[in-house]
């Protein structure tokens, strides 16, 4: 008869852990950032139909890297979720503190069972409040934790590097162009090598206050963002 | 609602192919589907409000839609001001005629759907998928709408790929039918699509549009005594909702006063309205 091999509940839990974190280490960066009129995503994503930032509602957005298939998801039963709570109850009652903890809970169920592999993405939720001092960022990881970000938050490729570069460069209330741009350079700033982050392979959206719609979730793209990052936006 | 006791989000909102709210309700929460309730045993059709006449029609750069603010119980007036029209996504509106409560729920269901949908597949349904979800809606309504609980709405968009307005109507079975030019449904009707076939020109701007669609809740609300006229003394006009190129803009309140206020000065000189050309 076989023994079976032992291995201690530590030892699984950082298997687990390494081959998620791996993963997620394996794409590029997405950086997460308040500005002046409200919090911007921006993304190095070289397909523009494969989206790693997307609306979940009024207020809330999700950005995401790692595995494409498991945070879509995770996106699909966000805005599900989402929904659902606006229809049954009212608008004003989808919070993203909600949202969050759902992620959370589901992450974390997954991550601890025995059957699945772990999911290996990141996660950002992002909710504007109706000033500064009122905006939420989340931070989900692939076990279910949960962090409070504020300023700015980098996950996924070489995040350590790109969250160096915006340590020196980051500061509060900047317009929306001119954190495309430094944004766009910490992006380049992942290696030894400094790279040019094209703006084809930009990916932008923002939740911007000061848009009259009820939906806030706005996709930055095109002439646009072109003018943003070429710095010869109109100024006014 | 209900989460497994890990908290972990239940099957129904991990599984992948549905892009329809209304499937996904179905799966996780079919009591707040609207088709899945006992219609009642006998009609109540007098006892619960009922929304009354809704206009539409289409101008060189889009659409209008207009609804008169009254809701009937019987012979009571329910409400004086309810609003009809709602936008139903950027690019489309709906109004409401027939059972208030059940058709407010549509509305409520129809927006989530749409949404949802382009939340989901990142990009909008065409105005001809739009419609078809409508009727769908509308035939899970048939049961009530046997025992006189019926939701008869109209839909009118702006096509991005046709530039132009366009308009659709239902019957209760959730039969969808395209209308030309222009249409109304509910109570008034009759008289309102009688008095639009007189004025309708196909070259109006959006401001004679709106004067055309408001003459012709004034004829309905004239001979039908659901329909509820222009409110002077409270200052009520009906709901105007214009759909363009660049989206739904309800028209403000005073800017339809303004235009209430030169119909009904024209209407004092001429009570049935403007007169048209013989031949």
């Amino acid at each position: 008869m076989t023994t079976p091999f032992y291995v201690s509940p530590e030892q699984l839990m950082k298997d687990r852990a390494d081959f998620a974190r791996k993963g997620i280490a394996r794409g590029r960066s997405v950086v997460v950032l308040q500005y002046a009129d409200g919090i911007a995503f921006v993304a190095e994503n070289p397909s523009q139909s494969l989206h790693k930032i997307s609306e979940i509602y009024d207020r809330i957005a999700f950005a995401a890297v790692g595995r494409y298939n498991e945070f879509e998801n995770l996106r699909i039963a966000g805005v599900r979720l989402a929904d659902l709570r606006g229809y049954s109850y009212d608008r004003a009652d989808v919070t993203g503190r909600g949202l969050a903890n759902a992620y959370a809970q589901t992450l974390g169920a997954i991550f601890s069972s025995g059957g699945e592999k772990p999911y290996e993405v990141e996660i950002f939720v992002a909710e504007i409040g109706d000033d500064i001092e009122a905006d939420q960022i989340y931070r989900l990881t692939y076990d279910g934790s949960v962090a409070v970000e504020e300023g700015y938050a980098v996950m996924g490729g070489a995040a350590e590097n790109v969250s160096e570069y915006l340590r020196e460069h980051y500061e509060a209330g900047k317009s929306l162009a001119e954190v495309v741009r430094f944004t766009a350079d910490a992006l380049g700033h992942d290696g030894q090598q400094v790279r040019q982050v094209p703006v084809e392979a930009l990916e932008v959206a923002v939740l911007d206050r000061t848009r009259t719609r009820p939906r806030k979730f706005v996709r930055v793209r095109g002439e646009r963002l072109a003018s943003m990052y070429d710095g010869t936006e109109p100024r006014g | 609602m209900t989460h497994h006791s890990t908290g972990r989000l239940p099957g129904a909102y991990l599984t992948t192919g549905s892009s329809s709210f209304a499937e996904f309700l179905s799966e996780q929460a079919p009591e707040l589907l609207p088709g899945r309730r006992t219609p009642p045993a006998a009609s109540v059709a007098a006892q619960v409000p009922h929304g009354t006449t809704i206009v539409s029609a289409t101008f060189a750069d889009g659409v209008v839609m207009a609804g008169d603010r009254r809701a009937t119980m019987g012979n009571i007036i329910a409400q004086r001001d309810i609003e009809k029209v709602y936008p139903a996504d950027e690019f489309s509106c709906v109004g409401i005629a027939g059972t208030a409560g059940l058709a407010v729920e549509m509305v409520r269901l129809f927006q989530a759907e749409l949404e949802h949908y382009e939340k989901i597949e990142g990009t909008t349904l065409s105005i001809d998928g739009k419609a078809n979800r409508l009727a769908a809606l509308i035939r899970s309504n048939l049961a009530m709408a046997m025992q006189g609980l019926a939701v008869v709405p109209l839909f009118a968009g702006y096509d991005l790929q046709s530039r132009g307005g366009r308009i659709f109507s239902y019957d209760v079975t959730g039969g969808r039918y395209e209308e030309t030019a222009f249409h109304a449904v509910g109570s008034g009707s009759l008289f309102a699509r009688g008095s639009l076939k007189k004025l309708y020109r196909d070259d109006m701007s959006a401001r004679e549009c709106t004067t055309a669609t408001l003459q012709a809740l004034y004829d309905a609300a004239d001979d039908d005594s659901a329909t509820g006229g222009p409110d002077l003394a409270r200052r009520i006009f009906p709901v105007v909702g214009v759909v363009t190129a660049d989206g739904y803009q309800r028209v403000p309140d005073d800017e339809v006063g303004e235009i209430a206020d030169e119909v009904i000065a024209a209407r004092m000189r001429r009570p049935d309205g403007p007169a048209a050309a013989l031949t």
